[in-house]
């Protein structure tokens, strides 16, 4: 006799029940509050608000917690709730230009207005474990500048003066700029919308595409213009005022890569661009968004389209970790509807198989015998 | 630029935004005036997973009124997990009445099946659609595949299952088998057996396909021509099964197998748990039955 | 045979920027008639006979094709889906790298067929048939029939994709360089298939080839190019006994030792 699974609903409840209990721990560890995760683990709040694409320190903290630190998770939660809001308008453009910079660093000058600031980098930190943090010892307050520094012009703008680099692509008059989450994706797409998708891509696979290029799957030779992270200004244009309005600021990184020149019978030798922008923290991410911005402009150059990084399909359709993951992890949901047909249908086949097999055997000893 | 964590908790009827849905609903129009193009829609991202039917779940969010009676299956089962977390989502955000009841349902979404009971004029079939391009496995490029569909290159598809015969001496495509609808568009049916395919075929009930991932949208109004494609000398059939339902002894239903023990021993039971049921209760007994007849929740009342 | 042509050519150029493809070629094609373009590397070959397939636009000039009803039609005017039509039944491509023809990853039975289940053939038993007696055209034994052109030498590729082209029953082929990167007995044997064909079948062909014994052996007209333009035509045995052009007479006794 058989009885038939039942009862889904008391599962899954029981499921979401141990999660809590798993995520929550021992219970005499004390909880993480979300202001401990803001402050202390910076950078994955900002890669949470990033690719999540909602700028909101604390709604990422939590959406860290509630993953139990499982970073794609934390993003799709962000998204999830970020896609219920409602839209009041578009800030105008960023200007990058004006931002209060806390780091800033160019490859290609060795000094320039506004000199290199190092600010909060690992880059020269030995990677040696540090145990003083485990034992949660006091820090020392950090060198202040004095006065407000000297401006900071992107590098972009310095070699623009001299008209040595590609301008900075005006789109057509009447272009309003698109909404990768208002308007379905199209092919072949415009760059300000490639630019959106790559801006909220997986770090991880946006940086292996970029690396690509970088061993010869497209090389475009890039030099880091500048890497700038720093506060800038959200402005909001609203219709009754004449004035746009101050929202407030938020935390970006942004690389303006300068890539290998070209010129034409037409043009005069310049270099080429690639662009990247993230919120918060993450010079990693915002470099691949660069070198893969160049890789896709390749038919904008003439460039021949030979690796994954110039492939626009390819890049932006499997950019979106919270699409892969979803596709990819769907695998374990049931599917034995699907299963049955294709076994029974194997069944089948093998059946005839073995018959001709078998009719073929058959054959041969009659033969042998004869 | 804070949003309290508290605000989280409020959502309007049925998840989606008003505008959100208006949009849907502009994309299923135009999915109904043109059957079986793929409409591209603005997918949302869901509170579940893309691959959990955010597609469907997006559909039936945009359609669902608060008279509606909801059933919602995979694999043709009621109470699969992602079936069981589907229906929660809605009792919870919209309130509605959901079933088990084919009859009953007003709005049935669902993930590899088509319901055994016949589905009637009033009625819509809402699928969760994963891949919905037909032709992406001949032709992994959208901007290629979208030009096939205006210019009607279909070739290719033929040329799949001319392979298939070729190969395993028949066509060897048992689900998400291809479907030409009103002689114009082929249509990917979603992962369902090629068993539920004539089941398509000028179906008194609407028919609404969503793909959240990959975002689009299509659909064939009532009484629409859904035909399979195949050859002359190889015409479509559908699977059969040996032997009945091991529970309700039902024939010409698709079933799933069960495994019993680990040296082989199996049986096949109805795929469709209510179709299943409903005969039990009808007094219907397959060699397997349990001794009393199943007692289960069938219509829930909103709240 | 009609007394009128198949193709109509009139001043097609094509500039790719400011450099020069193929400049002011007109001339007129008639039914079962070969036409070969001969000439040295870049001197437009391609260029001409992708824009004369619609494979290419041209930046001036038209051409227009006598379809089966009897009506001319502009080629450039025409819709995609027009075109593309035209290109699965009424003519053929035959491409110098059988790759660039050829489904590489479905069997050669499928390859043949491919064009007839486009047009509409739903019976697996006759399209197979057709494909059985088409690769006996071409000298592919019939047990070949299921394996896949990987597993198939060049010059068997190459009589694949005539076969390909061919079982539609067009009107007009074109071919660029057919015997290009095969050696030298495979080649002589493909055109002897080749001119066969073309005589049994009565087809129009457009052949690119800088190879002027095989102009001599398919076409009974051909245009030698240089720089983008026509230099010389006219009738094959003609040119090559008699090249009236300085460049055609540098070509015929520099390469042809026929
Ligand atoms: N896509 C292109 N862009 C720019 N110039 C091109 C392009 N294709 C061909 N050309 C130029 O047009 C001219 C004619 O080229 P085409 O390929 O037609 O020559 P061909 O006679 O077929 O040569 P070959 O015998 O080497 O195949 C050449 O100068 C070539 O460099
Ligand atoms: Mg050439
Ligand atoms: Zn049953």
């Amino acid at each position: 006799m058989y009885v038939a699974v039942k009862g889904g609903e008391a599962a899954i409840a029981n499921a979401h029940a141990l999660l809590a209990d798993r995520r929550r721990g021992d219970r005499s560890v004390p909880a993480l509050r979300l202001d401990q995760i803001v402050e202390q683990l910076a950078l994955g709040v900002d890669r949470v608000m990033s690719e999540g694409s909602l700028y909101d320190r604390e709604l990422a903290a939590l959406a860290i917690v509630q993953a139990r630190g499982d970073m794609i998770e934390a993003i799709f939660l962000v998204r999830a709730y970020r896609t219920t809001l409602p839209r009041f308008g578009y800030t105008r453009a960023i200007d990058t230009g004006a931002m209060l910079v806390e780091r800033r660093v160019s490859a290609t000058y060795k000094d320039l207005p506004g000199g290199q600031l190092l600010g909060p980098t690992f880059d020269y930190t030995h990677r040696l474990l540090d145990p003083e943090l485990a034992a949660g010892g006091d820090v020392a307050e950090p060198l202040q500048r004095a006065s407000e520094a000297e401006a900071m012009p992107r590098v972009s703008a310095i070699l623009a003066c001299e008209g040595l680099i590609e301008p900075d692509g005006d789109m057509p008059q009447d272009h309003v700029p698109g909404d990768i989450t208002r308007e379905p994706l199209e092919f072949p797409m415009a760059r300000d919308i490639r630019l959106q998708a790559l801006s909220r891509g997986d770090e991880g696979f946006l940086l292996a595409l970029g690396y690509s290029t970088q061993r010869g799957y497209a090389r475009n030779h890039p030099f880091v213009g500048e890497v700038r992270i720093g506060e800038v200004e959200l402005e909001l244009d609203v219709p009754e005022l004449p004035f746009a309005v101050p929202l407030g600021s938020a935390r970006v990184t942004e690389c303006q890569m300068v890539n290998q020149f070209k010129g034409s019978a037409k043009a005069p030798p310049q270099f080429t661009r690639g662009y990247g922008l993230v919120f918060g923290q993450s010079e990693r991410k915002a470099m691949a968004m660069a070198l893969c911005d160049r890789a896709l402009r390749a038919t904008e150059f003439g460039e021949d389209v030979v690796a994954a990084a110039q492939d626009e399909e390819f890049v932006i359709s499997h950019s979106d970790n919270v699409q892969a993951t979803g596709f990819v992890e769907h695998l374990k949901l049931p599917h034995y509807v699907d299963f049955q047909a294709e076994l029974d249908l194997v069944r089948r086949m093998r059946a005839e198989h073995d018959a001709r097999e078998n009719a073929g055997k058959a054959v041969e000893k009659r033969e042998a015998a004869e | 630029m804070t949003a309290q964590p508290t605000d989280i908790a409020t959502y309007n009827f049925a998840y989606l935004d008003e505008q959100t849905k208006r949009m849907i609903r502009r994309a299923i129009l135009k999915g109904i005036a043109i059957p079986g193009y793929q409409v591209p829609f603005a997918s949302r991202e869901m509170p579940m997973p893309y691959g959990w039917g955010t597609g469907g779940v997006q559909v039936t969010a945009s359609i669902i009124g608060p008279d509606d009676v909801l059933k919602v299956i995979d694999q043709g089962a009621d109470d699969t997990t992602n079936a069981v977390s589907i229906r929660a989502f809605f009792k919870k955000v919209a309130n509605v009445a959901v079933t088990t009841e084919t009859a009953k349902a007003t709005i049935i979404q669902t993930r590899h099946r088509i319901p055994e009971h016949p589905l009637t004029a009033g009625q819509v079939l809402v699928y969760q659609v994963p891949i919905p391009e037909p032709l992406r496995f001949l032709e992994p490029r959208e901007t290629e595949t979208r030009k096939m569909h205006a210019l009607e290159e279909y070739g290719l598809m033929h040329v799949k299952l001319y392979e298939d015969i070729a190969r395993h001496g028949r066509i060897a495509t048992t689900y998400a088998y291809p479907v030409k609808i009103e002689g114009r568009y082929v249509m990917d049916p979603s992962p369902t057996p090629k068993f539920d395919n004539p089941k398509m075929h000028r179906s008194p009930a609407l028919q609404l396909f969503g793909a959240g991932r990959e975002k689009r949208i299509y659909a064939l109004p009532p009484f629409t021509d859904v035909v399979s494609l195949d050859f002359e000398d190889h015409p479509f059939e559908v699977q059969t099964f040996d032997q009945p339902c091991a529970l309700c002894a039902a024939e010409n239903v698709y079933l799933d197998e069960v495994i019993l023990d680990d040296h082989g021993g199996h049986m096949f039971v109805c795929s469709d748990t209510d179709h299943c049921e409903k005969r039990r209760e009808q007094g219907h007994r397959g060699h397997l039955a349990p001794e009393t007849p199943p007692a289960l929740e069938k219509t829930e009342p909103t709240q | 045979m009609s007394d009128e042509p198949l193709l109509r050519v009139s001043a097609l150029s094509k500039f790719y920027g400011s450099r020069i493809g193929c400049e002011s070629v007109s001339f007129d094609l008639w039914p079962g008639e070969v036409l070969a373009v001969v000439g040295e590397s870049g001197s437009g070959k391609t260029t001409l006979l992708n824009c004369l397939s619609t494979r290419l636009l041209p930046s001036s000039g038209t051409a227009s094709y006598r379809m089966r009803d009897g009506q001319f039609r502009e080629l450039y005017r025409m819709s995609e889906a027009e075109r593309r039509f035209l290109m699965r039944t009424d003519w053929g491509f035959v491409h110098q790298n059988p790759a660039d023809g050829l489904r590489m990853t479905v069997s050669a039975g499928a390859n043949v067929g491919e064009r007839l289940m486009a047009v509409g053939d739903r019976h697996y038993g006759k399209i197979r048939a057709t494909a059985v007696d088409w690769l006996s055209r071409v000298e592919i034994d019939d047990d070949r029939i299921d394996d896949e052109p990987r597993a198939f030498s060049g010059g068997m590729r190459q009589r694949l994709q005539i076969a390909r082209n061919l079982v539609t029953g067009p009107r007009l082929v074109f071919m660029d360089e057919p015997t290009g990167g095969l050696d030298v007995s495979v080649q002589a044997r493909l055109l002897d298939l080749l001119r066969g064909l073309v005589t049994d079948l009565g087809l129009a062909a457009i052949v690119v080839t800088h190879d002027l014994a095989v102009a001599r052996l398919l076409s009974q007209r051909m245009m030698v190019m240089k720089d983008g333009r026509v230099v010389e035509s006219g009738l094959t045995d003609r040119v090559l006994d008699d090249p009236r052009a300085p460049y055609t007479q540098l070509l015929v006794s520099s390469i042809l030792q026929v």
